[in-house]
């Protein structure tokens, strides 16, 4: 499934954003923060286009790709699970919770289920420390909650 | 929008904004920072709206979504005005009775209002909670009264006139001098004195030079710039065009992380709005002075906040720190001269200027002038962004504003400067906190972290937790750093997991004092802190942790088991109901059993078992007590 071609939508979607951005200098990051944020992942097809059109090594492009948390050179699942691991939410008992979820999903932190239901992630600090151990799910805050909470909140998304 | 091409169009405008305005017209406000958006204030919005049409108040009634107004603890925060009424915890349920109430009746709902735990009593403006009312709010304070999003909101407070005045009657070199005057010091961390920065770059040799603001806040449990920047993104525009006149800057940067949605958009309406008022491009308000600014998002990456870091990525490459044998105020962005402040830094500008020096330098402590914003997190009562004169003490802050330790549980030491600092423990409570204090202390102001950490806290799993942080942010280009973190690490975990051995403690010290003088940046450089101040104030726990296997705070999984003590059991099913693997046994009226080689050690016996009969003990150090065979049930009375 990583390899999965892209379709023409999808490389004149791509094709728009290298548009935007040809001509100027020190755009790589930017460029590929949009690509990301468009497709939701960084296909090597992507790669290979922007190196071609902007004369980009392609070494370049993956090791800004490879660098940031942002950018992901793997599809993610459906459902995108964000645990905050903050030292907020580290000391009111976000590793408990994130054990439970990664139980739970039977995957760790960085990995895609295999049914592709859902993309497990970490992160630094969300700043909604009030709130604290956070779980995110597809952009919804779950806060102040217990491992079993999480739990549940999990089986509402398939 | 008309531009604007002199400083009295400036004010004429303003007085016409503010003619339109009647200051004793309703208006609600709705606190839509982060923090609150998380805890539903989207919803909030949408009924009040809703609400307003619905009881045929539109003509009458304004409606104004601000930035984060700081109290995150009771959010969403709804204020009344003129009359300052605060609401706290709004949920769209509660807006009908507010609108119809509060609005056109002008009375006061009492269940919304807060409660002082003191004294029990109820209090009606948001201007006189403790969390408020003890501090002093020069920077944030305009956070919760205006629309990030409307540039007419910032001058309607007096926005932009600092900048009109320093382009009409000061030239560039006294604005340099009152800023130097004034003491201020670089709120990102290193609290470098910003008015010597400046000069450095503007005597720096070359044509073309950069103003940056940095605001790629990464410290995990801070979030102050995020909320000015997002809240409030006129007042750090204003203080970066001030910045660039004065250091003969024609290009800045926002650098801002990905992760800040609303940042990123409200800085980028805020500097659309300022294009069109002329307050940005060329010759600002007819003074001949160009300027423009770009935004620049960060894509994840606390190395990147490194000021060399940072102005590599904003030459698009990977943002890795360089050596700065050459400071990056003479060779930065593109080698070329680059002044780099924090978002703070350059909000607090405008101030200075408009009040002067001299009033600037009245507040704080002999060597930290002016307000800090703190983000004050962890396990205190009142979460939130607060701002308080230097030299006020850990004390007022975390008792006085915070309200104190969360579940009535025992302050044990507050963490400050995130990853590169270190932690306070009790005896220094009545610290006053500015620059120097803390670095005495063996941590640091940071970007203005405040961990606050409880009696349930370990401090090994603390360090443990900053250099795991730090282990997997080192961009890994020198050794020291990589590889230096890497061990500590490992010796960390060994501890935390029972591995301990006699000799860590020393070796600890010996890898600290290596990585700390050998690392290629500050990340390196700091990282040995959280070990280093962990060791100088909590030793015992470390020792405790080798030597007895045992975690003093019940924290590190592999030193803790689980029991149910059968005098107290009072066999309620609750946890037996709950244990996610199935470890307890027993029965109605059958004193339950923690199988040890079943349990996980998740914590949720722990957490479900009733309080009246806390039978679920965590021990540490201590073997578990073997079941005992046909126990009989004690029943407690009551």
């Amino acid at each position: 499934m990583v390899n999965r071609s892209m379709t023409t939508e999808e490389i004149s979607r791509v094709d728009q954003i290298i548009d935007k951005y040809e001509g100027e200098e020190g755009i790589l990051i930017q460029l590929l923060l949009d690509i990301q944020q468009e497709l939701d992942w960084i296909p090597k097809e992507v790669a290979e286009r922007i190196s071609q059109r902007l004369n980009i090594p392609q070494s370049q492009i993956y090791r800004v790709a490879s660098f940031y948390t942002a950018m992901s050179l793997t599809p993610r699942g459906r459902h995108l699970v964000s645990v905050c691991m903050g030292t907020a939410c580290h000391i009111r008992g976000a590793p408990r919770l994130l054990d439970r979820i990664t139980d739970v999903l039977k995957i760790q932190p960085g990995e895609t289920s295999s049914d592709r239901r859902f993309t497990l992630n970490t992160v630094n600090c969300l700043g909604c420390c009030a709130l604290g151990p956070v779980m995110v799910v597809d952009g919804k805050y779950h806060g102040k909650l217990t491992p079993a909470e999480a739990e549940e909140v999990l089986k509402n998304y398939d | 929008m008309p531009r604007i091409n002199s400083p009295a169009e400036l004010e004429e405008l303003r007085k016409g904004i503010l003619s339109n305005r009647d200051p004793n017209r309703p208006c609600i406000t709705l606190c839509s920072g982060t923090a609150c958006h998380a805890s539903g204030s989207e919803e909030v919005a949408a009924s009040i709206e809703e609400e307003i049409k619905k009881q045929g108040l539109s003509a009458e009634v304004d409606f104004r979504k601000t930035g984060c107004h700081g109290f995150c603890e009771r959010g969403p925060i709804v204020v009344i005005h003129p009359e300052g009424i605060c609401y706290l915890q709004i949920e769209p349920k509660d807006i009908p009775e507010i609108i119809s109430q509060t609005i056109k009746e002008k009375k006061v709902i009492e269940r919304l209002l807060y409660t002082d735990p003191t004294t029990n009593k109820k209090i009606v403006h948001e201007s006189e909670i403790p969390f408020y009312k003890n501090q002093e709010r020069l920077v944030f304070g305009s956070n919760g009264k205006i629309d990030p999003k409307s540039i007419d909101d910032y001058l309607a407070l007096g926005g932009y006139s600092a900048l009109a005045k320093v382009l009409s009657q000061m030239p560039p070199e006294q604005v340099l001098e009152e800023v130097k005057k004034s003491n201020l010091r670089g709120r990102g961390g290193g609290g470098f004195p910003t008015g010597r920065k400046w000069e450095e770059c503007r005597n720096a040799p070359g044509e073309i030079r950069y103003v940056i603001v940095n605001a790629d806040e990464g410290d995990p449990g801070a979030y102050m710039d995020r909320s000015l920047l997002e809240g409030n993104p006129h007042s750090v525009l204003e203080g970066l065009i001030i910045g660039a006149y004065a250091i003969g800057s024609h290009e800045g940067y926002i650098y801002v992380r990905q992760e800040y949605p609303f940042a990123v958009e409200n800085v980028d309406i805020a500097i659309k709005q300022a294009e069109e008022y002329g307050l940005l491009g060329k010759n600002i308000l007819g003074s001949g002075f160009d300027f423009t600014v770009k935004v620049h998002r960060g894509a994840g990456a606390f190395v990147s906040g490194e000021s060399s870091a940072l102005m590599t990525a904003l030459e698009g490459r990977v943002g890795e720190p360089r050596p700065k044998y050459i400071h990056t105020v003479i060779k930065g962005v593109w080698d070329k001269p680059s002044n780099l402040n924090n978002v703070e830094t350059w909000a607090t500008v405008p101030l200075i200027i408009n009040k002067g020096a001299d009033w600037f330098r009245g507040i704080g402590t002999e060597g930290s002038k002016g307000t800090k914003i703190f983000s004050l997190v962890g396990k205190v009562n009142n979460t939130g962004l607060v701002e308080v004169p230097m030299g006020m003490t850990l004390r007022e802050i975390i008792f006085n504003i915070g309200g104190g330790i969360r579940d009535g549980k025992k302050f044990k030491a507050v963490q400050t400067g995130g990853p590169s600092g270190g932690v306070i423990p009790e005896k220094y409570i009545d610290l006053p906190i500015d620059f120097d204090e803390l670095t005495k202390a063996g941590s640091m102001m940071g970007s203005g972290g405040m961990i606050v950490m409880d009696e349930d806290t370990c401090m090994v799993d603390t360090a443990r937790y900053f250099l795991n942080f730090l282990a997997h942010e080192s961009c890994g280009k020198c050794v020291p750093c990589r590889e230096g973190i890497k061990q500590m690490l490992n010796i960390l975990t060994d501890i935390t997991e029972g591995r301990g051995e006699k000799g860590d403690i020393e070796l600890l010290e010996e890898v600290a004092a290596m990585v700390k003088d050998f690392s290629l940046c500050a990340l390196g450089a700091t990282a040995p802190n959280p070990v280093l101040s962990t060791l100088q104030y909590f030793r015992d726990e470390y020792v405790a942790h080798i030597e007895q296997k045992r975690c003093p705070a019940h924290v590190c999984k592999p030193l803790i088991s689980y029991y149910i003590d059968p005098e107290k059991c009072q066999a309620c099913m609750i946890c037996l109901r709950q244990c996610p693997v199935g470890a307890i046994s027993g029965g109605k009226n059958q004193i339950h059993v923690i199988d040890q080689a079943k349990c996980t050690k998740c914590n949720t016996c722990f957490e479900v078992c009733p309080p009246r009969f806390s039978a679920v003990r965590r021990l540490s150090g201590e073997p578990v007590p073997p079941p005992v065979k046909d126990r009989v049930l004690v029943r407690r009375k009551g």
